[in-house]
């Protein structure tokens, strides 16, 4: 009973600290509460809680993908090529998702069967996909995309006033929580990382939920990277850079350890949350953008440091 | 012995958050005794040693030290009063010379300058090598170089430089090969015949006998008694360590055995093992005894997918399989559990039930989606089944004791319903009553016709439970023995290579 009740308190704790920080920033912005805002906000949210949701997997395998961003800005590129070029807009979008699949898979090989550490790996491959990206847009923004009304919607869409985007985000949520706590997939997920020799031991393949694992991440950077082309009807060559430190400080606010094994995706929602509010709110009270680093910066420490006292 | 106490504890009492591990316990040590403190696992010696360092405060009692009323605050206190212990998990850094690991934390320096007297931490540490009567450690070799039994050296050689006069050692032959121990017990002849007191601990029956003067036993925190080892026997201390009479302590063999369901031909390695030919039998039991580093563990990792042969071929029920993975030799019917329970065999932070459902989830599985309901079932039962001593299916294995871990693991390949089981080192670090249901569990799945093959170091096992042992040395075969033919000097015989 009584280690029941731990439990639940340290997972409580990022709950617990978004409300705090809600209800703080509500009382001092007047705005904040407004239908409007929180729609927006989880508009915003939407993008980097898609690329920590993979992240998410990542880390629980003990790994991490510094090349969320530049998968994404390569992704959508090639898909605004596509588009641009008069593809059928969900044709273009179901390949720019393969693509972020594949290029995801190719970090994965790396990782997996070329033995290399996860962060050097895609350290490398952020360099690289970047580099491809600026190569094929020649460094300028790739516009006159699609205006049919499947490719808007993605970016600029509503369903019964809740922008699409949201919705996108919840749709994937759900779909991921039940692949982490129903299938065998997401079973192994959680013993490579608690334990990746006795999992081989056990029968588990490793590399392949390895490259599963990178794939999915890769999808799903590009898939916000539509969310964002649609948004601004055009695909920007530097799209995506740095997003990869908002994915992992959405997970590890969440309480998923960076050693893997443990951690769970509801906390990595709530983590995207934590960081959308936070920047949200500091707009709407006019603080300045140097000041809000800050914020954001102690806002991980302390989750952090929070997250070990209760453990 | 006259009795000329070094240590004594009176009455000594604890309690975790109203949890009583230590009740009104006496320990005494004398000068030069080697003293076995014995019990199975959660009977509280590693608490009583932990309250004799200082790491934990006592509720209640008295501690003397050579006569003198004592609490110590921590280990470096108790190093003060000549008072060292040995971890089971030495504590080596193996990327620093063994002088380096000798006066780690106690650098020799030259006066307050913190720069180090090399010369004089060399010196010391040639000396204290030579007195135990090492000679083939090289105070300039890096730790990680020495051999498990030559690391203990080192640590013991460490105790000793804080002139130690009591030394406390948990499980110290556990992972030594026989030829080590031999030397190991050498080592605390002399060093009690210098006045040295050493307390013992250990699961080990045949050692305790050989080497102590006394056992105290401890059982659920209470003393039961103290015995001198002349005039005790082995029954008696199991019985009072598990509080009953234990009766034979391996479950009766049926030799009921079939045919040849199992056989592997031409194995080899590089550096490890070649030529390596056995097949095991329907409901038998073959027992693969040999030093450390004989290749037993390789041979069946290798069998097993884990290692990656260079050529031979494995048959199940006649037909070749094929193993390149685990996987392979978990969906052709084959369990493996490793000796490496902590590292290899358990995901330590997971849960039971994430644990045993692992090698079973396609199983319990369809489409990838788990059938949860099918998988608490199966755990449950198979929970039941092994007697694993647990609070629920989520309870964390960490928090297990080594039998019950261990029952966790086998569990987990009971469940793929093996024809072929490989355990190696089953009941290492397992205390007896939990050693001998694991024994029994074998027996049990041997009357069911699996065929069990059996790496063992204790030389009693391996004679007591099986039908057949094989003999490894260097990588090879030496030997195969039936039971009737199979006695200690047969086995050790082949296992050193001899003929």
């Amino acid at each position: 009973m009584v280690k029941w009740n731990k439990v639940s308190i340290a997972q409580l704790g990022p709950l617990l600290g978004l409300l705090l920080i809600t209800i703080v920033l509500g009382v001092m912005s007047e705005s904040f509460f407004t239908l409007n805002n929180i729609l927006n906000l989880l508009r915003q949210v939407s993008v980097n809680a898609l690329i920590a949701f993979g992240m998410t997997f990542v880390i629980l395998t003990a790994g991490i993908d510094l090349s969320v961003g530049s998968i994404l800005a390569l992704g959508s590129a090639l898909t605004a090529g596509l588009l641009a070029s008069g593809m059928d807009p969900i044709l273009a979008i179901c390949i720019g998702l393969l693509i972020g699949f594949l290029l995801g898979a190719v970090n994965g090989l790396i990782i997996a069967k070329g033995k290399v550490a996860p962060f050097i790996a895609t350290l490398a491959t952020m360099t690289i996909f970047r580099g491809a990206t600026l190569v094929y847009t020649d460094g300028k923004p790739i516009t006159g995309l699609s205006d049919s009304f499947s490719f808007e919607m993605i970016g600029k869409g509503y369903v019964f006033g809740i922008p699409f985007p949201a919705i996108i985000m919840v749709i994937v949520f759900l779909i991921l929580v039940f692949i982490l706590h129903n299938t065998v997939f997401g079973r192994q997920v959680y013993a490579i990382g608690g334990n990746e020799e006795a999992s081989k031991l056990s029968g588990i393949k490793a590399d392949r939920v390895k490259i599963g694992v990178y794939s999915l991440t890769g999808m799903l950077s590009v898939l916000a990277g539509i969310i964002i082309t649609s948004r601004l009807d055009s695909a920007q060559p530097t799209a995506g850079t740095m997003y990869e430190l908002d994915a992992i400080a959405a997970v590890v606010i969440g309480g998923t350890s960076l050693s893997g094994g443990k951690g769970r995706i509801v906390g990595t929602l709530i983590g995207a949350l934590i960081i959308g509010v936070i920047d949200n709110g500091l707009n709407l009270l006019n603080v300045s953008s140097f000041y809000q680093q800050i914020v954001k910066g102690l806002v991980i420490l302390l989750a952090v440091l929070l997250d070990r006292k209760a453990k | 012995m006259t009795s000329d106490p070094f240590v004594q504890m009176n009455n000594i009492s604890k309690a975790f958050s109203g949890n009583k591990v230590l009740q009104q316990v006496d320990f005494t040590v004398n000068r030069g005794e080697i003293h076995a403190l014995m019990g199975e696992n959660g009977a509280g010696k590693s608490t009583l040693v932990k309250i004799l360092t200082g790491i934990y405060t006592k509720d209640q009692g008295n501690i003397y030290v050579q006569g003198k009323q004592m609490t110590f605050s921590g280990p470096k206190h108790a190093e003060a009063y000549g008072i060292s212990v040995i971890h089971q998990e030495l504590n080596i850094i193996p990327h620093l010379t063994v002088a380096e690991n000798m006066f780690l934390g106690k650098e020799l320096t030259y006066g307050k300058t913190g720069i180090l007297n090399r010369r004089e931490i060399r010196r010391r540490t040639a000396e204290a090598l030579t007195n135990l009567g090492v000679h083939d450690i090289k105070s300039e070799q890096l730790a990680g170089e020495l051999s498990i039994g030559k690391q203990q050296m080192v640590e013991i050689a460490k105790a000793l430089t804080t002139n130690a006069e009591l030394i406390i050692m948990d499980e110290p032959t556990a992972a030594l090969t026989e030829h080590e121990i031999e030397n190991f017990f050498h080592v605390i002849k002399k060093l009690q015949a210098d006045g040295v007191s050493i307390v013992y601990i250990s699961h080990r029956m045949e050692e305790i006998f050989e080497i102590c003067d006394r056992i105290t036993v401890l059982r659920d925190g209470q003393y039961i008694g103290t015995k001198a080892t002349p005039h005790t026997s082995f029954e008696e201390i199991v019985k009072m360590m598990v509080g009953r009479e234990l009766g034979e302590r391996y479950p009766a063999r049926n030799h009921d055995v079939g045919e040849v369901v199992f056989q592997v031909k031409n194995l080899q390695l590089a550096n490890y093992f070649r030529n390596i030919s056995f097949s095991v039998r329907e409901g038998e039991i073959l027992g693969v005894a040999g030093l450390m580093g004989a290749g037993r563990s390789e041979v069946m990792e290798a069998i097993f997918g884990y290692r990656k042969l260079d050529r031979g071929t494995i048959e199940l029920n006649g037909r070749q399989v094929v193993i390149k993975h685990p996987r392979d030799a978990v969906n052709a019917g084959i369990g493996f559990i490793t000796e490496d329970r902590k590292s290899k065999g358990l995901i330590i932070h997971a849960s039971i039930k994430e644990n045993i459902a692992l090698p079973n989830l396609r199983a319990l599985s369809r489409y990838g989606i788990i059938h949860k309901r099918k998988e608490s079932q199966l755990i449950s039962e198979l929970m039941q089944k092994l007697q694993v001593r647990a609070t629920n299916e989520m309870q964390e294995v960490k928090s297990l004791s080594g039998g019950n871990q261990q029952k966790v693991v086998i569990a987990k390949w009971l469940a793929i319903q093996p024809q072929v089981l490989i355990l190696d080192e089953p009941t290492r670090g397992v205390d007896i009553g939990a050693k001998k249901e694991i024994y029994t569990i074998m027996n049990e799945l041997s009357k069911k016709g699996v065929a069990i093959i059996m790496i063992s170091s204790e030389l009693p096992e391996v004679l007591g439970i099986s039908d057949r042992v094989m003999v490894m040395h260097e990588g090879k075969i030496t030997a195969f023995i039936d039971r009737e033919e199979a006695d200690q000097e047969s086995i050790m015989t082949a296992a050193t290579g001899g003929a």
